[in-house]
């Protein structure tokens, strides 16, 4: 299927790179929980559960290389956040890196945004190949000389030396929020973004840590009365005055900060009536949105919730103008206690207790994929369980299931593409729904802005593809 | 029957992912708390029109009994304002005290003193919002409380280990308590 550049042949996705050991036993603070290329696509940056960031370059293309992009290699790692401890409410706050956000390139350096639960910071990172020699009075690895023996002066230059990346919190923007932060966005005129937690989304300035605007609260007088909250948010790419915030209920609200101070009133609200023949006991769950994004051209915003990849265009509110179903396999393993009309009347059905709520139980369904867009918005990618991924060619063409597995690890070996047989009888290559692994899944995935490289989380582990040339 | 115990099974998974949350490293996750009770009601309201349905079709074999036993035979706690899901069989709101005493399916793991804790606490959750007494509401298996300032949140919190008290317990006990108050923790 195409990506950036050929419109009509179809794309054979290759391994490229793995990051990260092979190990069976996994520690916690390696888990992968957030991954993201750079405007340039150059950097690569992924945060984990242990508060840590590493940053990926990648080399500068090379004819005598095997594949004919430049690989990713570590560029800088650094700890961003630490576990901290709110002594007011007796709680924890993880150190987990929840989203990583690159500012677009002014200068020689680089500046991305981290977040854990509660605090964001801006982080510079600069490279320094040269350092200054040649001083009166101090010596070159810095001990003071005896000014009695300064008998000349010189004037100290700058000599090469070994590249050095320099990673330096420049701002810590905390104290904002009493919720968690799902989501940070940095909007296009480069002054500003948004946080979001639960309940509330701020708006900050990036040279300002003391204060920040609260622009939406959907927190309820009385806590009793909630019914949902906000699970994710973005600015729109161009105006800087538009940003969406998707729900658990499975709406998306487009606010113009236009219009007012605080933005609880939406300019739009995007929503799909539910089939009501297919409404299940765990409905309200599997409709809450993980992820929402923008497509680059703005025109369209992409959402997943837990079993299907919607496209919305801006202009339609009443219902998704794409719909994919990423594993629809699985609505069988939600439990079913309840059809739609008549709750009772139906009610005894002999397969509940074999599929009882097994993704209930096993928290699963609880799981939050993320979805992204190809450089040109010509197909969409998210995740799924047993390391599969999908790619979606947008129109509905075509839409393929990859693997990221220690099998296929070899440079430039080809990924094959996966089917997982749902019921009936199972071909050779196809893996029954039963078999698939639900601890091994890919919950974050980003794809380079310009050309034909994706970069996929395992657990601990991220594999970049790169489409053949 | 099945679909009863299968809205049991799923309502005691709902209050023990509730409870471990609590211990869990970072604190309560609020779009998970508010998940859980949604389920957690879905299958209470599952749970006693199962029964309601079972009772109805009893009594069609049955000679009548006395006026006062069908009231009794729909208990439902329906103290908080929540917009209950629409069922085909209407549910009364009852005394709790005759909740305890008609129970077709008598609690399993009770004795006399833990109902009458439970039905307390649920006649205070219909008429008071006060913190209760936090000794007579703990079991002794909950971890002992840290230091906690006396903010709304806390009263909040102090609502939800009320309710986590009853993890283990059987479900017609779990009905009466008012799901939205696993949110207030926050």
């Amino acid at each position: 299927m195409a990506g950036a550049g050929d419109g009509d042949d179809e794309v054979q996705w290759c391994f490229s790179q793995v990051k990260g050991a092979f190990d069976d036993d996994i520690a916690e603070a390696d888990i992968i929980s957030t991954v993201e290329f750079s405007h340039s696509g150059e950097l690569l940056a992924t945060g984990d559960k242990g508060g840590r960031v590493v940053i990926f370059q990648q080399d500068p293309e090379s004819k005598s290389q095997p594949l004919c992009r430049g690989q990713y290699n570590v560029y800088s790692t650094f700890q961003s956040h630490e576990p901290e401890f709110d002594y007011l409410k007796s709680l924890e706050i993880e150190e987990k890196i929840n989203k990583i956000r690159w500012l677009p390139q002014k200068n020689a350096a680089q500046f991305l945004l981290s977040t854990n639960d509660k605090t964001i910071k801006l982080w510079k990172i600069s490279e320094r190949d040269k350092r200054p020699e040649g001083y009166n009075l101090k010596e070159d690895d810095g001990r003071y000389r005896d000014p009695s023996s300064v008998t000349a002066l010189r004037v100290p230059v700058f000599q090469p030396m070994d590249l050095m990346v320099e990673a330096s919190p420049r701002r810590v923007f905390a104290n904002a929020h009493t919720y968690h932060i799902n989501s940070i966005s940095v909007n296009s005129d480069n002054e500003t973004y948004l946080s979001a937690d639960d309940l509330r989304i701020n708006l900050w300035h990036l040279e300002i840590t003391d204060r920040s605007f609260n622009i939406v609260d959907i927190k309820p007088a009385n806590m009793e009365e909630l019914t949902e909250v906000i699970t994710a948010a973005e600015f729109h790419p161009h105006q800087c005055n538009t940003f969406v915030y998707s729900s658990s209920k499975g709406t998306i609200r487009l606010c113009d900060m236009r219009a007012s101070a605080l933005c609880d009133q939406h300019s739009k609200l995007f929503e799909e009536q539910e089939d009501p023949s297919r409404r299940s006991f765990f409905s309200e769950i599997i409709s809450s949105i993980s992820d929402v994004k923008f497509s680059h051209s703005g025109r369209y915003m992409m959402t997943r919730d837990y079993l299907s990849v919607k496209i919305w265009d801006l202009n339609m509110e009443s219902r998704p103008v794409e719909t994919y179903q990423v594993h629809e396999y699985l609505r069988s393993k939600l439990c079913s206690l309840y059809e739609n009309d008549c709750i009772l009347m139906r009610c005894v059905h002999e397969y509940l207790r074999s599929k009882l709520c097994s993704l209930y139980e096993n928290d699963c369904i609880f799981d939050k994929f993320e979805c992204c867009w190809s450089g040109d918005d010509s197909v969409v990618m998210t995740g799924s369980y047993n390391n599969f991924f999908r790619m979606f060619e947008r129109g509905g063409r075509q839409d393929v299931t990859l693997e990221a597995s220690r099998e296929v690890s070899q440079p430039l070996m080809v990924l094959k593409p996966r089917r997982v047989c749902a019921g009936g009888k199972r071909r050779k290559d196809e893996v029954g729904v039963d078999s698939l692994d639900f601890s091994r899944k890919i919950l974050h995935t980003t794809w380079h802005p310009h050309d034909n490289i994706i970069a996929v989380a395992t657990t601990n582990n991220l594999y970049i593809f790169q489409d053949k040339c | 029957m099945n679909l009863n115990e299968e809205a049991k099974r799923i309502m005691a998974i709902s209050i023990s992912k509730l409870y471990s949350s609590r211990t869990q490293r970072g604190g309560l996750r609020l779009h998970r708390s508010l998940l859980l009770s949604l389920v957690m009601r879905s299958a209470r309201d599952i749970y006693h029109s199962v029964q309601v349905l079972n009772e109805t079709a009893e009594q069609q074999h049955t000679v009548p009994c006395e006026p006062q036993e069908t009231v009794i035979e729909e208990p439902m706690d329906t103290s908080t304002d929540q917009t209950v899901p629409d069922v085909s069989i209407e549910s009364t709101e009852t005394d709790p005290t005759t909740d305890e005493e008609a129970d077709i399916k008598p609690p399993k793991a009770e004795d006399g003193e833990w109902d009458k804790e439970n039905r307390d606490w649920a006649q205070c959750d219909r008429h008071s919002r006060k913190r209760r007494g936090k000794a007579a509401a703990e079991p002794e298996f909950l971890p002992s409380k840290k230091a906690r300032m006396d903010t709304e949140d806390d009263r909040r919190v102090g609502v939800l280990r009320s309710s986590n008290g009853n993890c283990c317990r059987s479900v017609e006990i779990l009905t009466q308590i008012s799901v939205p108050s696993a949110i207030e923790a926050f």
